[in-house]
Formats: structure tokens, sequence, C-alpha cells
């Protein structure tokens, strides 16, 4: 038994590993920032739809690897998103990328009512309480006549305009969704390096041994879902400005932002902030190849989802972490202790 | 005479719903496992069902002969293969496994039927009706009703009155007392599955006379169900029912405004509910 005193041993809160991976995604940033000047329109669709479900996969991961709020109508800020800034473009004139933040903060607000009923549910019966929310919206956006009722509307050309001619619209929209996807993860990363971020590992590990602590539970859940409601609805927008039209169905769709989110965490890890980037990349492969395969496509990432979660529940990345201790993005403490060489 | 009417309606609707939730509350109370195929499979009944009509030529209510035991033992072979293995202390799992489920469940029934939306032909029962004091009854709406009556009755027989209710509120109470005391919990629960399936069968062949089916409206079951279960309050099967009720009559008073209204009138009473009493109209259990 070795004896370590006080100076033996150093705390750090990085690895080797995790500031390679922050230069790396530092530089990729910055390439990815330039290629509206070097990629093809089709090449910045594709990013940026990238970078959407990245974000939401990052934020619906938050909710419930760390708090265990299992949404499945995350969709309701989505489509909400969307509909606001449609709404605050086209009746108030506000310019659709300033209608972006506006429609967050919004939705933000009226998450605050949302949550004070659905918090009422427990577990399983949240995850359902939280669709009905989503049904709600939609079936309230499908009766504004002004916005296209049950079919939707489009953006106008007049509207269109204000973003500029084709290359800067494009480009300008791309970078919303890269400052928008590395935003979130920026966000959830030091949310969890942050005191609020020791709650919610503290609530992921035990709810039991967290309160006993004198961890606030129910508020912290509450601020946090007022939070990523804002955010989704954030990303809500910016799909609405991707699209040029937002309708019901697809504005408010369980497959598109909820389903696929939820296979994208629950692939890649969920729990973990490496988790969701590593699904994100899985899910879009698989779709590259298997797209045009339609139904088998969605039968095999539901299989997919099922045998990971039977099998190792904590996803890949959760599986190659304790496997091999891999960290990019370390919220937590590490103590080295110079004698033992090891990280 | 016209609202009275809406009411009464509603009322017998409400009985498709309790028939929706049964099922949910019952495994719920059994193995607090939510289950977000419950609508999916409902729909699958209802397939099951057109494919035994279409072997059998028999009408609709006689094909429950074979569709409820087939429903059934899926469900129990489904718990024991699958769900079983997720149900532990951690909510997660089965939430997820059962929402991939869903998901699977109706892409393959659309691989397998399309998008094409189907009914079942129940004859002269579909439209036979008897006048009593000037409102008129629907024959099915009434049978429905009665039926559902009749399953949340039978059930609550079985809970209180025979070897396997016992084991399913043991099982419920304290699972590893249950254990201590013989009972394999991973059969009960597997039984507790086919007991729910067999149940919604028999909702998945009425939601198919009633109305057009087609893969995509599990989901939209599902919340009818959980809504009529919230409604009544928590492991209350009758209080179930009432909540199925309650739920058909706002949705019924819902589409008489306007039809667009229907769907809507219903979720904002549940929510109505849900803000004014939180643990339901009659609760007997807590989440």
């Amino acid at each position: 038994m070795t004896q370590f005193t006080l100076s033996s041993f150093s705390i750090s809160r990085s690895t080797t590993a995790s500031r390679i991976a922050g230069a790396i995604a530092l530089i990729l940033l910055a390439i990815l920032a330039a290629a509206p000047w070097w990629a093809s329109s089709a090449f910045l669709h594709l990013a940026g739809e990238f970078a959407v479900y990245l974000a939401l996969a990052t934020l619906w991961n938050l909710l419930a690897g760390y708090t265990g709020l299992v949404s499945v109508g995350q969709q309701a800020y989505v489509g909400l998103g969307g509909y606001l800034t449609f709404s605050l473009a086209l009746f108030l004139g506000v310019n659709p990328l300033l209608a972006i933040p506006l429609a967050g903060l919004a939705a933000a607000l009226i998450a605050i009512p949302v949550a004070s009923l659905v918090f009422r549910l427990q577990g399983a019966y949240f995850a359902i309480g939280s669709w009905v929310i989503a049904e709600v919206f939609r079936l309230i956006a499908a009766q504004a006549t002004a916005l296209g009722g049950g079919s939707g509307i489009s953006l106008p050309a007049a509207v269109t305009k204000q973003l500029g001619a084709k290359w800067l619209r494009e480009a300008s929209i791309f970078w919303l969704a890269l400052a928008l996807g590395a935003g979130c993860l920026a966000f959830v990363y030091l949310l969890l390096r942050s005191r609020i971020g020791l709650a919610l590992t503290a609530i992921r590990d035990s709810e039991v041994a967290s309160t006993s602590l004198g961890i606030r539970i129910g508020s912290v859940k509450h601020v946090l879902y007022i939070l990523v409601a804002g955010l989704t609805a954030m990303i809500g927008a910016l799909i609405s400005l991707q699209k040029l039209r937002v309708s019901p169905d697809a504005a408010f769709s369980v497959n598109d932002w909820t389903a696929f989110v939820i296979f994208i965490v629950v692939i890649g890890g969920i729990g973990t902030i490496e988790g969701p980037i590593i699904g994100t990349v899985v899910y879009f492969l698989l779709r590259e190849f298997l797209a045009d395969y339609g139904t088998i496509y969605l039968l095999l990432l539901g299989t997919l989802a099922i045998v990971i979660m039977l099998a190792a529940p904590k996803g890949l990345w959760g599986y190659a972490a304790e496997r091999f201790g891999w960290s990019l993005f370390p919220v937590g403490y590490r103590i080295t202790f110079p004698d033992s060489g090891k990280d | 005479m016209d609202i009275l009417n809406t009411i009464l309606q509603g009322v017998l609707v409400g009985g498709l719903y309790a028939l929706f939730a049964a099922g949910l509350s019952l495994i719920f109370g059994v193995m607090r496992l939510v289950n977000i195929a419950h609508g999916d499979l409902i729909v699958l009944a209802a397939y099951i069902a057109m494919e035994v009509i279409k072997l059998t030529g028999l009408p609709p209510l006689a094909a429950l002969v074979f569709v409820v035991p087939v429903m059934a033992a899926f469900g129990y072979a489904l718990q024991r293969g699958i769900l079983n293995r997720t149900l532990g202390g951690d909510l997660l799992p089965p939430l997820l496994v059962s929402f991939g489920l869903s998901v699977i469940l109706q892409n393959g029934l659309l691989a397998v039927f399309t998008a094409d939306s189907r009914k079942l032909d129940a004859g002269a029962l579909e439209t036979a009706s008897a006048t009593i004091g000037g409102i008129s009854i629907g024959l099915l709406p009434a049978l429905m009703f009665a039926t559902a009556v009749a399953v949340i009755a039978g059930l609550q027989y079985l809970f209180y009155n025979t070897a396997l209710g016992r084991a399913f509120r043991a099982t419920s109470d304290d699972a590893e007392i249950a254990e201590l005391m013989g009972l394999d919990r991973r059969k009960v629960y597997a039984w507790a599955m086919a007991l729910c399936l067999g149940v919604v069968a028999i909702a998945g062949v009425f939601l198919a006379i009633r109305s057009n089916f087609d893969p995509f409206m599990g989901p939209g079951r599902l919340i009818f169900g959980f809504e009529a279960v919230i409604i009544g309050g928590l492991g209350n099967l009758w209080g179930t029912l009432a909540g199925g009720v309650i739920l058909g009559v706002a949705q019924g008073i819902g589409a008489s405004i306007d039809p667009g209204w229907q769907i809507l009138a219903g979720h904002v009473a549940f929510l109505l509910i849900l803000a004014l009493k939180p643990r339901g109209l009659f609760p007997r259990m807590d989440g």
C-alpha cells in the first residue's frame, strides 16, 4: 500500500486526448466556417442538417441522459420555433434571422407554464405527457388559418429576399446551423463542468443520494427543461428557414425531430457528451447508404436501438469509454499520481 | 336534445378509449412499465383480424376467437424475450426499447400492408340502431361500451378473486418479497402482458370496425388510452372507464363546435384535469 502525501498528486480537468480533440475541433470549426467559399450548396445543406441533428441530440441527451426527463415531445418546440419565426417575419416584418433568437425566447416563456403542467407526471408518463403537448401545439397550428392551416405556408419571396441573394442566404443559414450546433455542444459542455453540471451528474447517478446532499432536483430539472425548450425552438426556427416552409405535420413531426434524435442518442451513448456526436455520424452514414430503402431503413434503426439498449445500454461511446477510458469532453475531476504514471 | 345526444355518443365512444386504456393501466399497475408501442399493438391486432377474416371468412367479432389468443401469445413472448430484460430500477431502457418497438411495428405494417387505410366490415351491425326517447343509439357503440364494462369488470374480478390476480398484486406491491414466496416475477410479468394484449386485441377489432385504420394511427390511440388512465387516476380500472368517458364526451362536444376541434378538445380536457387534479379524479396508487 503506497502512502500519498498531499503534494504527491495533482488534479486535472483535461486529458491528453481531450486537449488534442479540443484543438482538432477548433481547426475543424474554422475550416467549416469557411465552407461557403469552398463547398457546394449540396454540402452546405447536408452539413447544416448534420448540425441540426447534432444540436437536437445534444439537447435531448442533456434532458434524458442527465436529468432522467425522457421527452417524446421535443418536436413541440421545434415546430413552435418554426411557427414563431414565420409569425414574426410575416406579421411583424421582423428580419427572419433576428426572429430566431426572439422565437427561442418566446418559446422558453411558453415552456414555463407547460413545464409546470407536464412536471406533474412522473417518469414514463412524463414522456407521453410531453407528447400530448406537442400534439396540442400541432393541432393549434393546423387551426391557424393565417399560417396556412393544415397545409402550411411557404416564406413569401419578399421575406426571403431579406436574407440576401442565394449565396448569402445559403451561407448565413449554414453559419447559423454551425453556430447553433457548436453552440449547443459548448453550452452542454460548459454547463456540465459548472456547479449545475455537478448537480446534474449527481442526479443522473442517484436521485435519492443527490437529494440527501441538498440538491434541489425539482428546480434544476425545471430550469433545464425551459432552457432546452428555448434552444430547441431556435433550432426549429433555423429548420424553418432551411426549408423556407412550415406545415403542422412536418414541423411537429415526432419521427423527424424526436424518434431519430432518440435513436441517435441511444446508439451513440446516452448520458455522455460524445455519444450524440458519434450517434449523429452513425445516423448520417446509415442514411446515406440506406435511405433509398425507406421503411427497411427505419426498421433497421429501430432494431439497432433495441439491440444496443439491451446489449450495451451506454451506447457505442459508453462502451468504448468504459473499455479504453477515453474522454474527449472531460467534465469530471481526475486525480493524477506522479508515480503511477497513469492519466 | 342535441347536446344530450352528443354527450351520449361521447360516453359510448369513451368505452373504446377505456378499452385502449385498460391494458396500459394493467401493465403499469403490475410492473410500472409504460409501453410506448401500446397503440401500435392495437393497430397490429386490427391487421391480424383483417388477415384472419380474409382466411376464414368469419365476421369481425367472431374473429376475436383467433385474434385474442394470437395477441396474448405474442404478448407473453414479447415480455419474456425482450421487455423483461429491460426491467430494473432504471426508467430509460423499457421506455426506449418500447419506443424502438413502436417504430418497428409501424414500419413493419407499412412494409407488409402499405399505407392504404383499411376497415373491417361488420355488416348490419354497423348501421343498426335503436331509438329511445328520441335519441338514437347505435348498436355498435352500445356493444363497444358494454364490452368495455365487461372487460373492466373481468379484470377487476381477476385481480381480486383469482390466484393469478393475487400474484399480480403481490408482484406489484413488492416484487422481491413475491419472489421469496415462490413467484417467478418474469412469468408473472409475461402473464400480465399476455392479458394486456388480449384486451388490446379486443380494442383493435372494435377500432377497425368503427373507423378506418392505417399503420400510423397507433400513437394517437396510445395517447387517448394514456389520457383516460391519467384522468381516471392511476391504478383504478373503473376510474379508467370514467376517464375514457370524459375524454369521449369532451371530444364529442369539441367536434360539435368545429370538427377541427374534436381531438384538441379531448387534449384540453386532459390538461385541465392534470392542472386541477394532478393525481386524476379517482386515484388509488402512487406513480
